[in-house]
């Protein structure tokens, strides 16, 4: 009965074909998209895409808030587990260790949040949240929250909301070891400078400073760190506690500027209108601070590149 | 369907594509350079030269578009110290910059597709009939002349078609410029998802017309343009 | 080829192998100095030291960034074929069809995403499957694209591979009373498949690159962005660039031996001599054919048989 294989195996086809081109809009009452939904309460809300689909399953999300509560962090961490974004490529902040675990300041956060929140720290999920995508896996449901030196600014307000500010950093330039004439962000007019897609620090030089400098854009803050080193670009720029874990990973080569020019506040990101969650976070942020566990972590872990550790933020909004 | 963003000057649609047409001509025609010379060498008497060039198509054509272009910038350029462009001192040197890269990204799909050029030559090498080349060795013929005076013409002539699926693949690939943030189409139909994701499905069907506006007419020229360069046999 | 080759030119005498060697040493010569300015330049640079290659050596490197970002790769690269595969067989056959309305729609399907950059295909179909789904999967995203662009490349292989069979075999068909669609499953697509294999197995090549699209606007996780992660966390971005670039060819070359494989082995089957074929050098695809052969409706069957026999007994 070859042919009837062959001919099954072809129908088959045929349904697959109309499944994965999504064209077909009877896809919504699926079982994947009810979990979707129960997973992203309040997604409606700030959903970039107003769509027939989202609102069919805004209606499921809001006849599952009734029994969770309106916060997709706090019915994440009853159910006992938390997807949290960090950055994977920050050395003492955010990183990926070889052996698969995760560390840093902002990994340290995130745990302490978890624990707050009712969370064993090993059932986080940790996932990547480059700068460029933050926005989107908040508000795709994709993260819980995120911890990844994200700076708290009104335009990202919009889109999500912030719990923090958990650290205050500065706005700094990597150079060369060697470089004399770059002593501040005014002294960019004519070079070329490096940031990662997505980040803003760069525009911010750009736009405030030094309306002649040239931006080049890189995937990785290590890609800007090489192209450094190699002279092709200037300086880099970014947060100085992120440009201190680079500095360090090259000691003698690299230095960091020294003229801090903006207040970063760090904050942890999560679902835009989740105010039972925000001020959960809060609540756990200030814990930290208070009972020391916030020092010490900023000791171990960016306090080895040599920068200070600074005095501990309010956290509030 | 919104097509507002269309008129929205924060977006330059033509000029992104006008970017995609320019990345196109420039390493089209050093691609075909390139590709005639690695297919003379692929069949050059000395063996070193063979060799060197069958290493340099089977290495190139298996690496991904995307990485040679990444690699173009951070390698050739940034380590190796390859400069396309003048960077003048106390001028801003973004146009330096935008310059370098698009060159960087022109030189990286000239490789790429020098690659497929050369294969496609050799094989039209291959349907040129034995006894033209020995006839060309019979009259005392080098093998530069046989190759180019009687065989390459042939040749190319009879790989046009393939010549065209090439041209048209290369249109496409040049999307991978934006990786190195040379701001062709792709790189715009970025940004403008970023800010009007609401009108996706406009968004793509302007960016789609707009490659279909470029693939489907070479497509066109070059079958015509097949049937007439094919030698009559 | 060298055979091939040297239609091109003489049997070299005396004075050609002289001047072949002069060129062979002039051109090494060339190339060992390239290499060697490179291999210094990148030195100079400190690119070359133990400590950006050493990482290479460490297991943990391997096991937790470069061999997931490979299999999400390879992952991506299987699962769009598979898919692509039976979607563009569907195509391929909708574009022979004698209704035009099967016809033409399947043409312009067809025409349309074959024009498209698989990255502009990558970022519709993020948004598509959003907007379908209220969840962003960049995964769904690259096989979403990779399967329209590559379901249309392989519809048009598919179409290839039926027109190519002999007019006679339609002809046969027919005359022993088989419907279009029994003409089209049992004569038409067992002999196109054999004969289009070696341009799938080289499409995979294409789809196995084409992933590292995903990695550059929808933020796929594939080879090199991990990569980039592994990168960062030793700080030699050149050095990864490299094993990515020497994962790729290494992958790409044997997917591309596999093919001349196949072909090889088709080519034997069909006009090699009937010695080969009957020393067990069938493969599976010889034995699924045969097995097409021995099912029920013995008409169709025995006209098989027969052209089978006409390969194998060709000299």
């Amino acid at each position: 009965m070859r042919f009837r294989t062959i001919a099954s195996v072809v129908a088959g086809a045929a349904a697959l074909a109309l499944a994965v081109s999504g064209c077909s809009s009877s896809s919504t009452p699926s079982e994947s998209s009810v979990a979707s939904a129960a997973q992203s309460v309040a997604q409606s809300a700030t959903s970039k895409v107003a769509s027939a689909a989202s609102a069919a399953q805004s209606a499921a999300s809001s006849a599952l808030a009734g029994a969770t509560g309106n916060s997709q962090v706090l019915s994440s961490a009853d159910a006992g587990k938390l997807v949290v974004g960090i950055k994977f490529t920050q050395p003492g902040l955010g990183v990926k260790n070889p052996d698969g675990t995760f560390s840093g300041f902002d990994v340290e956060v995130a745990k302490y949040v978890a624990d707050k929140l009712g969370v064993d720290p090993s059932k986080i999920e940790f996932v990547e949240a480059n700068s460029a995508q933050r926005e989107d896996l908040i508000g795709k449901g994709q993260v819980d929250y995120i911890v990844a030196t994200y700076s708290i600014t009104d335009a990202r307000k919009e889109k999500v909301n912030f719990a923090g500010p958990y650290f205050i950093a500065h706005q700094d330039l990597l150079v060369k070891s060697d470089n004399t004439d770059i002593t501040g962000p005014e002294a960019m007019a004519g070079k070329i400078l490096c940031s990662v897609t997505g980040s803003t620090s760069a525009q911010t030089i750009k736009d405030k400073y030094a309306a002649d400098v040239a931006l080049q854009e890189y995937p990785t803050y290590s890609d800007c760190v090489d192209a450094l080193l190699s002279g092709a670009v200037d300086a880099v720029t970014t947060d100085d506690v992120i440009l201190a874990g680079f500095a360090a990973q090259h000691p003698g080569q690299l230095k960091v500027v020294g003229k801090g020019f903006s207040n970063e506040n760090y904050g942890i990101g999560l679902k835009k209108d989740d105010t039972a969650g925000t001020a959960a976070i809060n609540t756990a942020i200030a814990a930290m601070i208070a009972d020391g566990s916030w020092k010490k972590a900023l000791e171990d872990t960016v306090g080895p590149s040599g920068y200070t550790i600074p005095a501990a933020p309010t956290p509030s909004s | 369907m919104d097509f507002s963003f269309l008129s929205d000057p924060r977006y330059d649609v033509l000029g992104a594509f006008w970017v995609t047409v320019q990345l196109t001509v420039w390493s089209a025609i050093g691609a075909f350079i390139l590709g005639v010379v690695l297919a003379a060498m692929r069949v050059c008497p000395v063996p070193l030269m063979r060799g060197f060039a069958g290493g340099v198509v089977n290495i190139v054509r298996n690496i991904p578009l995307t990485l040679i272009i990444i690699m173009m910038s951070q390698v050739i350029a940034n380590q190796l110290g390859l400069r396309l462009a003048t960077r003048q001192p106390g001028v801003n040197p973004q146009a330096f910059l935008d310059t370098q890269n698009f060159r960087l990204a022109v030189l990286g799909f000239i490789i790429y597709t020098s690659t497929f050029v050369c294969e496609a030559i050799r094989s039209g090498i291959n349907t040129v009939p034995p006894g033209q080349a020995e006839a060309a060795r019979a009259v005392g013929l080098t093998f530069t002349q046989v190759l180019g005076i009687v065989v390459l013409p042939q040749a190319i002539r009879a790989v046009v078609a393939p010549l065209g699926s090439v041209l048209i693949a290369l249109i496409k690939n040049t999307t991978v410029a934006s990786a190195i943030g040379v701001s062709e189409a792709a790189l715009l139909m970025n940004t403008l998802l970023e800010n009007e994701a609401d009108k996706f499905t406009a968004v793509f069907l302007v960016i789609a017309a707009g490659f279909i506006v470029l693939a489907l007419p070479t497509g066109l020229v070059f079958g015509s343009l097949a049937k007439k360069a094919s030698v009559k046999r | 080829m060298s055979e091939r080759a040297s239609v091109l030119y003489d049997i070299p005498g005396p004075r050609a192998r002289r001047v072949n060697l002069i060129i062979s040493i002039v051109f090494g010569i060339a190339l060992a100095a390239a290499l060697w300015w490179v291999l210094s330049v990148l030195a100079s640079r400190n690119q070359l030291t133990a400590e950006k290659w050493s990482p290479f050596l460490d297991s943990k490197n391997w096991t937790t960034y470069l061999l997931p970002g490979l299999w999400a790769t390879l992952e991506a690269a299987a699962l769009s074929v598979a898919i692509a595969l039976p979607v563009g067989a569907l195509l391929g056959v909708a574009r022979l069809s004698d209704h035009h309305w099967v016809r033409w729609p399947a043409g312009i399907i067809v025409e349309f995403f074959r024009s498209i950059p698989v990255i502009i295909l990558m970022l519709f179909a993020f948004e598509l499957w959003f907007f379908a789904f209220d969840a962003a999967s960049p995964f769904a995203a690259v096989v979403i694209a990779l399967v329209l662009y590559n379901g249309s490349v392989l519809a048009e292989v598919f179409r290839a591979g039926i027109l190519a069979i002999p007019n006679g075999q339609t002809e046969a068909g027919f005359a022993i009373g088989l419907r279009k669609s029994q003409l089209m499953t049992i004569i038409l697509l067992p002999q196109a498949i054999t004969s289009m294999l070696p341009a799938v197995v080289s499409q995979l090549v294409v789809v196995v690159k084409d992933t590292a699209l995903g990695g550059i606007l929808v933020g796929y996780s594939e080879l090199r962005r991990a990569g980039n992660i592994s990168a960062s966390s030793y700080g030699n971005p050149l050095p990864t660039y490299f094993v990515i670039a020497v994962i790729y060819i290494v992958i790409n070359l044997l997917l591309g031996n596999l093919s001349t494989v196949v072909e090889r082995k088709l080519r034997t089957r069909r006009g090699g001599p009937v010695v080969e074929v009957e020393a067990g050098a069938q493969t599976d695809l010889m034995a699924a054919r045969q097995e097409i052969l021995v099912f029920d409706e013995p008409g169709s069957a025995s006209v098989m048989q027969q052209e089978e026999r006409g390969f194998e007994s060709r000299p």
